[in-house]
């Protein structure tokens, strides 16, 4: 389940960033990965619709928010999360 | 070149059914923003905007009318009538025929799209009024004002989102300085505050859900408002020769294109309006008394704005006093400029300069005077309006005290 959501959230991203999949690493973050301020609020678009959640993000204050957008790891365990405390 | 003088000001915004109203609740600080009333407002995740108090639609319009008038057409009627009254010209013979109507407006009929959609689509409904498409056309508001009081000269509707009343009374000045209209009555409306507005602007994740705190470190997004505001622009002479209370003077008008994102603001497009409405009117920076802000309360507009203040007036930027009214009356979207116009005649003509109010914590990247939480009493004898699109199109208005 848990390898599920990462490779979709990374189908996600990769979209967003114009690559393969399988060239987005764990450590970037979304300047290494050049997606901007729109496509930040994109990807979060895609992750709610694909997992049926709510992701709590003001683009006023990216770093004030509970959801951690530090690299592509913490995207997904903040992804994680979010399904584990919305599902129950 | 003719001169242009204001003659006449109507509105109606969260802050008041008119302007002797929104003046007061400027000069108190009032906040007009508090929770949304409309349909579904339990599905929108954002629940606050600067909604109109006390409005009540039967009271002001007959049935007739409603039929044909959108809300943000309701309150362009309201704010003109004011404004017109308050002209005393009344648009017969040639003054008719040299008069128009430019109104700025961004999602024009809204409400009339959103209902109209929700019968076909979520209650299918397979039969719409007739009226849908004259009510929601965005020039709506511009024919029933052009019809209500004869109107016959040059007229349309400018749509810019953020700027499009700024870009309107740009139109206008220009056309009465050329001498191609005597009077044009100008200004904007905007009735985004349904559910199809606020959940559209919810997705760009840039809206505030407590309160619009410009330019403060705490800021956390933009609040909606909505209402309209009108002013009739006239001929200096023209207003001389009839005795009319000229309530300030437009001597300046500006704008470019960032030609860079389409929602990321741009210091140089903004500096270069600021400058270029500067160089129109004829003025050096340390003219300026006070300047009405953009002042959306995003981190992105507010950092821009100062940063492009402080590169068009230079040194004179730590002098300048620069407020954000949004922080009272909301974002108007297409109308908020003409709104907005109004804290700048308060400054000239009553010599009170409208607060930002909920402002909390000190920005280091908005290290201006920014007239925090208290209006102040000054003496100001030009004043400046900035107007800075999605898109990247800036507006800026210069106005001077009447003299």
């Amino acid at each position: 389940m848990s390898d599920e959501i990462k490779t979709k959230i990374i189908a996600i991203i990769a979209e967003q960033a114009v690559l393969e999949p399988s060239d987005v690493r764990d450590d970037q973050d979304l300047d290494d990965l050049g997606i901007d301020s729109l496509g930040l609020v994109e990807c979060i678009f895609a992750i709610e619709e694909t997992f049926d959640i709510s992701v709590p993000f003001n683009a006023n204050e990216p770093d004030q928010s509970d959801f951690d957008i530090s690299s592509v790891s913490a995207i997904v365990k903040a992804v994680q999360g979010l399904i584990a405390e919305q599902s129950s | 070149m003719k001169r242009v003088v204001i003659t006449g000001a109507g509105t109606v915004n969260a802050l008041g059914l008119d302007v002797p109203s929104t003046l007061e609740a400027m000069r108190e600080g009032r906040c007009g923003i508090s929770e949304l009333k409309f349909r579904d407002v339990d599905r929108l995740s954002i629940k606050i905007g600067g909604q109109i108090h006390g409005w009540t639609t039967e009271n002001r319009f007959n049935r007739q009318q409603i039929a044909l008038y959108d809300r943000f057409t309701q309150f362009a009627l309201t704010a003109a009538k004011e404004a017109i009254e308050q002209s005393g010209l009344e648009f017969i013979g040639d003054l008719a025929a040299k008069s128009g109507v430019i109104f700025g407006t961004s999602g024009g009929g809204l409400n009339t799209q959103d209902d109209n959609y929700r019968m076909v689509y979520e209650e299918g409904k397979n039969r719409v009024h007739p009226f849908v498409v004259p009510k929601l056309m965005n020039n709506a508001s511009c024919s029933h004002v052009s019809m209500e009081y004869n109107l016959k000269g040059p007229s349309f509707t400018v749509a810019t989102a953020c700027a499009s009343s700024n870009h309107a009374m740009g139109q206008a000045f220009n056309m009465v300085r050329c001498g191609m209209a005597t009077a044009m009555v100008t200004g904007g409306s905007e009735s985004m505050l349904c559910f199809g507005g606020v959940k559209a602007w919810e997705g760009l994740r840039v809206m505030s859900k407590d309160a619009c705190r410009p330019f403060s470190l705490n800021r956390n997004g933009m609040v909606q408002g909505e209402g309209a505001a009108v002013f009739v622009f006239e001929e200096y002479e023209h207003a001389k020769a009839r005795g009319a209370e000229i309530l300030c003077e437009v001597i300046g008008f500006s704008m470019t294109s960032d030609a860079s994102d389409i929602v990321m603001p741009s210091k140089q497009g903004a500096a270069r309006a600021i400058a270029g409405a500067m160089a129109d009117a004829q003025i050096t920076p340390e003219d300026i008394g006070y300047i009405n802000a953009h002042g959306t309360g995003t981190a992105a507009n507010d950092k821009t704005e100062c940063a492009a203040v402080a590169d068009a007036l230079g040194h004179h930027a730590d002098t300048v006093m620069m407020s954000s009214t949004k922080s009272m009356h909301g974002h108007l979207i297409g109308g908020t400029g003409a709104v907005e116009l109004l804290a700048c005649i308060m400054a000239l003509k009553d010599g009170v300069i409208a607060p930002t109010i909920n402002y909390e914590e000190p920005d280091p990247e908005c290290a201006l005077d920014v007239v925090p939480n208290e209006a102040r009493d000054a003496d100001v004898d030009v004043a400046l309006s900035n107007a800075f699109a999605f898109g990247g199109l800036n507006a800026v208005i210069a106005l001077r005290k009447a003299s």
